[in-house]
């Protein structure tokens, strides 16, 4: 399976931009295991796009990456910057920016000489250097630390450092793995509006490879959601969050109650004992005939009402018990048993759910419209 | 005592360990302090290794012209000797031309089989860093005859290049050593970053990975200048009329002449070596600080 993002699902309009478009053609890297790490993977970065390759580890987004920036070569398939092809290219000619999760700065040299590295290499004159690299620490915010050595620096002061590196020299795309992974929360939170300042004032392609939903949800004007080497789907993230194609992507972004459904016909589900309604619209492209579905429903589009209350005309309701309630600070979620208490839910409560009791039987119920029956 | 012990860094381990708790920096991490029956079997065992070397050098003030200790009286006549006949001299000269160029080579041959063999796991890579390792095993005497006879056949014996060959053998092993570790704390990633910023390979050896090592690097090449420069076994076998090293001009000094310059020479070689080993504490030291 490939997905081929066309200019269509493009985000929002932007304004033109200077960026280089990615376009990876059917790439596979296949060490010789048992799966190939990337398989098959097709994907189109616009220029000027922040793309997120999202997905646990060991799904293939890292590596992805890598046969982008050429520290990997292509068991097949082609990569192209603007056209031009550059699968043979090693990645010293590919000039493409690279930020490190451990920032990879060069320890013997100061903060000033780390930067202007890249400059040095292209032969540039000394006082260009200096005014680049000058220029380049006030965007990142580290002007008068060009003396410092990176040991000196704090994790967040050196990752300022290793992306003013990877900029100053006008890269066709930035790359970024996992940059943020040896932060701490809060210093995380604040590079993140960091890097989207600076990708907003360079205007360059940004491809962004992380673990974290939050992050690349945050970030991101689209994300390449990885599963065992393969794309399972590429969208903005409004789309992954709100339609999710299947149970992989619905269980990664956000929270989900699961109902695996044993039959999805003319306008209706089966689970358990009990047949839904099932609206067209929300049913993903991605399930086939006769393949095995799942109606998933976020925990904020449940409600709960006591045994014997109301359920609106035309919302799915199904019995469930209380079994836990767990305080989130701004929020309080039950966690429930569905059903034949098979199967394990949440929902969000709101003010007067929250006077419901433990251990109270309640009926859970969502609209039709906000369940989505994804491939599983 | 305890100067005498500062002083070298040729002592085994627990020397060292022992000496560095003395350090205040340690002292303030909360390092318990050392008993004293401990400083007094360290102090024993630093002067064990080290009496010896220290003997000679009063000798070499001797005015005598047989061995004899207590040295009697006080002169420079053996230094004079040493500096001023031409077979001392020229084997000074052989012996500090060999030891640069076999260093040289070990160096070069050392440090490429290390970043090679760095990335490498498995059997083979372990096997070849066996056979590098080997000369540091195997005993002098057997390298040596293999030398010897290797060489009759290639007319090397008693030539410039033989001795450098052979010496640079047994230097490998130590650059191969110090460089393997040396690498263990460098960063592969460096060399992506490089790379990304537009770095050819060669350009990143020069300027990443060459400067990130060369402790290592100065430290295997110091070790196998040493090791050429008092070398003997092989340097005997090595030996012609027209070109011998100092070591076997100073065997042949004891064995044939009975010639007391030896003192003065051997003071000289304990000295060179001496400061050699400072320099290699001093580049330590200035990295650390960094």
């Amino acid at each position: 399976m490939s997905v081929t993002t066309s200019h269509a699902a493009a985000p929002a309009p932007l304004p033109p931009r200077a960026g280089t478009r990615i376009r990876l053609a059917n790439v596979t890297k296949d060490y010789g295991l048992a799966v190939p790490a990337v398989d098959d993977v097709s994907l189109t970065i616009e220029p000027g796009e922040f793309m997120t390759l999202l997905g646990p580890s060991g799904s293939g987004k890292t590596t992805t990456l890598n046969l982008i920036a050429g520290f990997e070569t292509l068991t097949a398939g082609t990569i192209s910057l603007n056209g031009a092809d550059v699968s043979e290219l090693p990645s010293h000619k590919r000039n493409l920016g690279m930020l490190f999760q451990n920032y990879a700065l060069f320890p013997h040299m100061t903060v000033a000489q780390n930067v202007a590295y890249p400059l040095r290499e292209r032969k540039l004159p000394k006082a260009d250097i200096t005014r680049k690299v000058a220029e380049v620490l006030d965007l990142v915010q580290l002007t008068g630390r060009d003396g410092h050595f990176p040991a000196q620096l704090s994790g967040g002061q050196q990752q300022r450092v290793a992306l003013a590196r990877a900029i100053v020299f006008g890269p066709k795309a930035l790359l970024l793995d996992e940059p943020l992974g040896a932060l701490d929360r809060n210093l995380r939170a604040t590079l993140q509006l960091e890097i989207r300042r600076i990708h907003r004032e360079v205007g360059s392609t940004f491809v962004f490879v992380t673990h974290d939903q939050e992050e690349a949800m945050n970030l991101s004007d689209r994300i390449a959601l990885f599963n065992n080497g393969r794309i399972e789907q590429v969208g903005t993230p409004e789309a992954l969050y709100q339609s999710p194609e299947t149970l992989f992507t619905a269980r990664f972004l956000g929270d989900s109650n699961v109902f695996e459904l044993s039959r999805v016909a003319e306008g209706t589900g089966t689970w358990e004992d009990q047949t839904w309604p099932v609206d067209s619209r929300t049913v993903s492209p991605r399930v086939g005939a006769g393949g095995r579905s799942a109606l998933v429903v976020r925990p904020e589009d449940v409600r709960l009402v006591a045994g014997d209350g109301v359920v609106p005309p035309g919302a799915t309701s199904v019995p469930a018990t209380i079994r836990d309630i767990e305080y989130m600070g701004a929020y309080r979620t039950a966690v429930l048993s569905l059903g034949r208490g098979n199967a394990v839910g949440r929902a969000r409560l709101d003010a007067t759910e929250s006077k419901l009791g433990i251990g109270q039987p309640v009926l859970a119920w969502w609209l039709v419209e906000r369940q989505r029956i994804v491939a599983a | 005592m305890t100067t005498a012990l500062r002083d070298t860094d040729t002592e085994p381990a627990e020397v060292r360990t022992a000496r560095r708790p003395r350090r205040p920096r340690r002292r303030e991490r909360g390092v318990d302090p050392i008993p004293w029956w401990l400083r007094i079997v360290v102090a024993l065992v630093g002067l064990y290794f080290i009496l010896p070397t220290l003997f000679v050098i009063p000798m070499s003030f001797s005015t005598a012209t047989t061995f004899q200790f207590p040295p009697k009286g006080f002169s420079f006549q053996l230094y004079e000797n040493f500096f001023t006949h031409k077979v001392w001299l020229q084997s000074l000269r052989n012996s500090v031309l060999v030891a640069l160029l076999a260093a040289l080579l070990a160096t070069v041959v050392g440090t490429a089989a290390a970043l090679g063999l760095h990335h490498l796991t498995g059997r083979l890579a372990r096997l070849v860093r066996t056979l590098l390792m080997i000369s540091i095993v195997t005993p002098a005497i057997v390298i040596a005859v293999a030398v010897y006879i290797s060489f009759l056949k290639w007319h090397l014996v008693g030539s410039l290049g033989g001795y450098v060959l052979a010496h640079a053998v047994i230097g490998v092993p130590f650059v191969l050593v110090s460089v393997t570790s040396a690498l263990g704390g460098f960063d592969p990633k460096l060399l992506r970053a490089s790379a990304s910023l537009g770095a050819p390979p060669w350009r990143t050896f020069l300027r990443v990975t060459m400067p990130l090592i060369s402790r290592g690097i100065v430290t295997g090449a110091i070790f196998a200048f040493v090791t050429s420069f008092d070398e003997v076994v092989i340097a005997l076998f090595l030996r012609s009329p027209r070109f011998q090293t100092l070591p076997v001009q100073m065997y042949n000094s004891v064995t044939v002449e009975i010639d007391p310059t030896i003192a003065a020479s051997s003071s000289v070689v304990v000295i060179a070596v001496t400061v050699l080993c400072l320099v290699l504490q001093f580049v330590g030291t200035r990295r650390k600080s960094r």
